[in-house]
């Protein structure tokens, strides 16, 4: 996992950026971790702050929400990393929020109310990852059919044999 | 942009008119010829006024995100032309790109420049399979057979290049699989030099057809705030007057060095897509003919023998390149550990992959960003009191493909 970073370094280089500043104003202890990697901006936010970050990096001209997907690490934990990728239309840049859950406690806070269009995407992760989102409205399965047992993309799930 | 911040009008519950007894649940697919695939849509009427449509998809869902996880990185490109089988090339320019970032390689002009022509050719390809289908779906049969004349010469240019007509998989990690054959910049020189007549004829067809001209306006109705809210991209955003296109604002693959406009239309209907899509039409036969007058010399592979495979020729007269070719085709190449996210414009919108590595020869995890699962979305908006004829035109307008909504 290669979060090893000084964030600090990263949040002082990129002070200008919308994102990075809104944020930092807003709670500064909300961004865990910042990372500077091929020229892309990951700022990795504590579980429960991450509704309100998303309406703030949303306020501060982050206005397309492009993509919300996981990664399971497993065995490490915390296992689940829910990362979104949000862009700006006007300023032509794009910064990914992510978030980490415990294998135990795969919960995290829908961000539907800031976004609709997080609707399917949570749907997909929570029907292949079995995270469950907080609020969302119609959390479903959307790939696999309603009976299906177990999520496919987590990484303990077997890829032959039987069930 | 900031104006359209706001998601406020789609929070707000949506009260449904008449009550329970007058309404019927009618059920459209998964076997339908206007769903362009396996779409299922459960859709609420009162009457004939459609009052809410739920899409249900899934039905072709075959786990190519799990499956790339267990393939090496050259091996995921075939798998991504299977997403969209209408445009493979843009699917497998993404992919090599995310890949490119993570390994930070450096890819020759003359790579990038056919990238871009074989892109666009997707683009024409695309449309014109959406621009036949969509005219036939509203009941203009005979546009589908003028499209598909020249789709059908664009299908044996992809062959002539690369062996396929649909599956192509003709970009490679670091550049090209071969260099384009010897009459290929000919072949396609004479398709766009015919097209924009062509592209003039579907218009005749249909701009003036009354019938085409009132199932189309004012059908549909998508406002940029919602747009934006529900995730929609490509044509049907910039229908509705936002102008953003990531080949011109985010350029990748040397998208820099081309003139292009971007079509925008305030419409925000049916028929602003239709003019959008048709627009896009034309300005890529104008990219396609300044990649051909522009085409630098050179090579298509990026210098790199541990990624690119060794020329057929070097792997059987040098040892080395032999050892490499055997070495990345037993255990792959390693890439560096850390997550990209690569967009580009495909022709339906957006198309995104995000690419995390963990430092050995497999993906640790593949995901697909697709336009047409986002745009999916809008479908409720842009039906809900509408007539229920009118979904069928709606459907068409946002040209989903199923394979790259079900993945």
């Amino acid at each position: 996992m290669a979060t090893a970073g000084n964030k600090e370094d990263v949040l002082s280089e990129h002070a200008a950026n919308p994102a990075v500043a809104s944020i930092v104003a807003w709670k500064r202890e909300a961004v865990v971790d910042a990372l500077w990697d091929r020229g892309e901006l990951t700022l990795t936010i504590a579980r429960s702050d991450i509704r309100q970050a998303a309406k703030i990096v949303q306020t501060a001209g982050f206005n397309f929400l492009e993509d919300v997907t996981a990664v399971d690490w497993y065995p490490t934990e915390p296992r689940f990393q829910i990362s979104y990728h949000i862009l700006s239309h006007g300023m032509k840049q794009r910064v990914r929020l992510r978030a980490f859950l415990a294998s135990d406690d795969p919960v995290i806070d829908s961000i539907t109310p800031v976004w609709p269009s997080a609707n399917f995407y949570e749907r997909e992760v929570f029907d292949l990852f079995g995270v469950r989102f907080a609020g969302h409205p119609n959390l479903r399965r959307i790939m696999m059919p309603d009976e299906w047992e177990g999520h496919p993309l987590r990484k303990d799930y077997p890829v032959e044999g039987y069930r | 942009m900031t104006e359209f911040v706001s998601t406020g009008s789609l929070l707000e519950p949506h009260v449904v008119e008449g009550s329970g007894d007058t309404t019927m649940v009618l059920n459209m697919g998964p076997q339908h010829p206007s769903t362009h695939g396996v779409l299922r849509l459960v859709i609420e009427i009162d009457g004939e006024t459609v009052l809410k449509v739920v899409p249900d998809i899934g039905y072709l869902h075959t786990g190519i995100e799990k499956t790339c996880e267990a393939k090496f990185y050259q091996q995921v490109v075939p798998m991504t032309d299977r997403i969209d089988y209408l445009s493979p090339m843009s699917n497998n320019l993404c992919y090599c790109l995310a890949v490119e970032k993570l390994l930070e390689l450096e890819i020759p002009d003359r790579a990038q420049w056919m990238r871009v022509l074989l892109n666009e050719l997707t683009r024409l390809n695309s449309h014109l399979v959406w621009l036949g289908t969509h005219a036939m779906d509203i009941g203009a049969l005979t546009v589908f057979l003028y499209t598909f004349r020249e789709r059908e010469e664009i299908l044996r240019i992809f062959e002539h290049v690369s062996g396929q007509r649909m599956m192509t998989s003709y970009f490679r990690i670091g550049g090209l699989a071969l260099d384009p054959p010897y009459d290929f910049f000919d072949r396609v020189q004479a398709l766009i030099k015919i097209l924009p007549e062509k592209i003039d004829e579907y218009q005749n067809l249909l701009t003036g057809n009354p019938i085409w001209v009132s199932r189309l306006k004012g059908v549909g109705h998508l406002s940029a705030a919602d747009g934006i809210a529900l995730g929609v991209t490509g044509p049907p955003l910039r229908a509705s007057g936002v102008d953003f296109d990531l080949r011109r604002d985010m350029p990748y693959s040397s998208y820099e060095k081309f003139q292009f406009k971007v079509p925008i239309s305030t419409d925000c209907d049916v028929w602003a897509r239709y003019v959008i899509r048709l627009e896009e039409m034309r300005e890529s036969v104008k990219i396609c003919q300044q990649a051909l007058d522009g085409m630098p010399e050179g090579p298509i592979k990026a210098n790199s023998p541990k990624v690119v495979l060794p020329d057929r020729e070097k792997m059987k007269t040098e040892m080395e390149a032999l050892i490499y070719h055997f070495k990345i085709v037993t255990e792959g190449f390693t890439v560096p550990a850390g997550e990209v996210y690569q967009a580009i414009e495909s022709p339906r919108g957006e198309m995104g992959y995000y690419v995390v590595s963990d430092g050995t020869a497999k993906p640790y995890r593949v995901h697909m960003r697709n336009p047409s699962f986002a745009t999916l979305q809008a479908l409720q908006t842009m039906c809900a009191g509408r007539l229920i004829a009118d979904v069928v035109a709606v459907i068409g307008s946002i040209d989903i493909v199923l394979g790259e909504i079900d993945r």
